[in-house]
């Protein structure tokens, strides 16, 4: 049973170089079951998610990614993907709220739609985080869209994420009457539901899940659903603790090693046992920093879940493996 | 934010970095060169450029030079290694350095909002600039504009710069860039502020009733009705305030981003692109080399940081894998086959992150480049900084692995 089965909206967020957008991708792999229709979106203009999949580029147009990983019995769920941009967004809200007639060209030709995706604030996050919104509850005016089981955003950083839904904030100030008006406060009302998850990616490390913390205080007081913390690339975990603490004293038994690394079939130099020794201190010292912040994570009060660092990078076969990690951990 | 690039006019700069011949990247011949002003870190977020920023300016000032270090990370990370409590717009001295060899390090976060306000301020009659200050497209603006921290880092760096030299307070700057959305906000910035200042839209704002021709005024009505439709037309009439408030001081500002920007681009700047040793952050990273040369910026090297720390024996991971699989078959051997897996773990990381570096130095064989391991913990204070400039300088000699 997954741990999130309400929710309709889930944000991926978290400090840059997390692997945020292979979380999102893993998640919505393991969403993916059961004839379950997906879409995973993003909105920042990096085309990580065609890189991820190995795909080409994508357009601002819903595409069947692949299918997604199965369950027990075999029940597999389509992914699709979808890459927002402001302009495509704003042009499409246009056509689907206006019939503008002359004056749509008119916008464009004047310079409005650039205008208002580029420096108009806030106006760039309340197209992208309306599309969002718009896959989640389709607009009866969007005429045979796919209605998705759920909507995995690859979304904005842990420092722009409050910002980025909290859309009633940022256009409020502005727009205080109007139709942008109504429909931002519609979109709070989702972002704010038990229907969205806030999903934060960090690493074992201070600064990343300093961060998480920050953020989570940030989502809370601006009232939006924090999910759960993801805490990706950990290091493996081969050895016991007893062995580990042993290694950082450096008391590991050199004879024991020897004769294993015998038995293993490897034949034994000095060089090999000083650098197996040496790497495996190594990896003890990092591993109590770690542990220090798995600590620090577990004193806050919000379901976690862990992937291993791949050592070998994320292709799409190790995107399934996270997905089935995700998967057991009740995380979808 | 892709048109910009198809947009933009090729600039006619100084001589391409490619002129010189690629090695690897000595920080301390940088730092030491008594030429070099202005030191730029830039790259993709998280990938410890602030860090690197900081352990720069350190070094070069318990070197002799008199520095100032520049960030703009809202996180306050720099603050906290640098042991200061917070820092505000005016560089403030760091204090627990070796100034033995007669230099200094002030250190200052840039507050963007504050910086915007002090242009204005200066730009603005005091009643112009209160009617700007309160109106709430500057207030947007000037607080969560993408552009606008870089618009802002840039503007203060001429600013301190020419205060600098002015003063001969300081005689070299690192500036720490924003972890930007992506590369090109940090250079597009000031010609995407100023385009929209010129922009057609702009130009009908604060002035539709000159408009050349019947078509356009109509053309105009057409618009503003549909933005009042859409928007309201509190909106409408708040930024019409706002263009028509502002356009008095954008003369400057297009003069000054011009300044700064010919001063990135003279012989006394030096770029530095910072990178992790991960495909995004390499590809981010190529891509600003491929910009500053575009620009004619002068770039230095490229600094890796981050790097798994090579392993100690050569077995190769093949071998320590086959080994791990022969332990677990017969039952025996868990400490060994942990350490072999640990083994087989390190190899197949600094292998692939070999061939990222290497895939990057045959793209960009002009590009001279500094590796730095990974510290096993966080940096907090000035030995901290002091541990990652000596594993800069000392990475800088010949041990890269790169192939010309």
């Amino acid at each position: 049973m997954s741990d999130w089965s309400k929710v309709r909206l889930h944000v991926v967020t978290g400090k840059g170089g997390t692997g945020k957008s292979t979380v999102a991708s893993a998640l919505a792999l393991a969403l993916a079951h059961q004839g379950k229709n997906v879409l995973v979106c993003e909105v920042e203009g990096r085309q990580g998610l065609a890189r991820m999949f190995d795909v080409d580029p994508l357009p601002y147009q819903e595409r069947r990614l692949t299918t997604g990983l199965p369950d027990e019995d075999g029940g597999r769920g389509i992914v699709h993907a979808l890459h927002i941009d402001a302009e495509s967004a704003l042009l499409e809200y246009l056509s689907m709220y206006y019939r503008l007639g002359r004056a749509g060209k008119a916008l464009d030709r004047f310079g409005v739609i650039e205008f208002a995706t580029t420096i108009a604030p806030g106006v760039r996050d309340v197209l992208l985080s309306g599309k969002v919104y718009e896959a989640v509850e389709r607009n009866s005016r969007n005429k045979g869209a796919i209605r998705y089981d759920a909507v995995v955003l690859d979304a904005p950083p842990t420092g722009r994420i409050t910002n980025f839904l909290n859309v009633g904030g940022e256009v409020g100030g502005l727009a205080k009457v109007g139709p942008i008006k109504t429909q931002s406060d519609t979109m709070m009302k989702l972002f704010q539901s038990p229907r969205t998850a806030v999903h934060l990616v960090t690493l074992l490390e201070e600064m990343p899940v300093q961060e998480t913390i920050d953020g989570i205080a940030e989502l809370e007081r601006a009232g939006l659903p924090v999910g759960g913390i993801v805490v990706n690339m950990v290091r493996p975990r081969d050895l016991s603790d007893d062995d580990l603490a042993a290694a950082r004293a450096g008391t590991l038994d050199r004879s024991r090693i020897e004769a294993e690394v015998k038995a293993a079939g490897i034949e034994v130099t000095d060089a090999l046992l000083d650098g197996l020794l040496h790497e495996a201190r190594e990896h003890a010292e990092r591993r109590a920093l770690e542990d220090a912040q798995r600590a620090v994570i577990a004193g806050i009060d919000v379901p976690t879940y862990e992937l291993p660092r791949m050592a070998g990078g994320v292709d799409l076969g190790a995107l399934y493996e996270l997905a089935g990690l995700l998967r057991e951990q009740g995380m979808a | 934010m892709a048109r910009s690039t198809t947009q933009r006019q090729t600039r006619v700069g100084p001589a391409s970095p490619d002129a010189r011949r690629a090695g690897s990247l000595d920080v301390d011949a940088l730092i030491a060169d008594r030429r070099t002003g202005i030191i730029v870190c830039c790259g993709s977020g998280g990938v410890g450029k602030t860090t690197t920023s900081a352990a720069l300016a350190l070094r070069a000032a318990e070197q002799g030079r008199k520095v100032v270090v520049l960030t703009i990370d809202p996180a306050r990370r720099l603050a906290q290694s640098m042991g200061i409590e917070a820092l505000d717009n005016t560089p403030r001295p760091v204090t627990g350095l070796d100034e033995a060899a007669g230099g200094h390090l002030d250190a200052m976060m840039l507050d963007m909002k504050r910086t915007f306000d002090e242009v204005v301020e200066s730009q603005a009659s005091p009643e112009k600039a209160q009617q700007i200050l309160a109106n709430p497209f500057y207030i947007a603006l000037s607080s969560s504009f993408a552009g606008t921290q870089e618009y802002m880092a840039m503007e203060k760096l001429g600013q301190i710069h020419r205060d600098a030299q002015a003063a001969g307070t300081y005689d070299l700057i690192v500036v720490d860039t924003p972890p930007s959305r992506s590369a090109l906000d940090f250079l597009d910035a000031p010609e995407r502020l100023s385009s929209f200042l010129d922009g057609r839209f702009v130009r009908l704002l604060l002035a539709p009733a000159r408009g050349p021709a019947k078509l356009m005024t109509a053309g105009f009505s057409l618009i503003t009705n549909a933005l009042t439709k859409i928007l309201g037309a509190q909106f409408l009439k708040d930024l019409q305030t706002f263009v028509s408030a502002l356009d008095t001081v954008f003369g400057g500002f297009r003069q000054r981003a011009q300044k700064t920007y010919s001063l990135l681009q003279a012989d006394g700047t030096a770029f530095l692109v910072v990178a992790a040793p991960e495909p995004d952050a390499l590809r981010e990273a190529a891509y600003f080399v491929e910009r500053l040369s575009e620009d004619g910026m002068p770039l230095a090297g490229l600094i890796v940081n981050r790097a798994s720390p090579a392993p100690d024996s050569p077995l190769p991971a093949e071998d320590a894998l086959a080994g791990v699989g022969k332990l677990r078959r017969d039952g025996n051997g868990t400490l060994a086959a942990g350490l072999l897996r640990l083994h087989a773990d390190q190899v197949q990381l600094v292998e692939r992150e070999r061939a990222l570096r290497e895939r990057f130095a045959t793209a960009h064989p002009q590009v001279p480049t500094v590796v730095v391991p990974a510290l096993a913990g966080d940096v907090h204070d000035l030995d901290g900084l002091r541990r990652i400039g000596e594993l800069l300088a000392a990475s800088g000699g010949s041990s890269t692995d790169r192939s010309d």
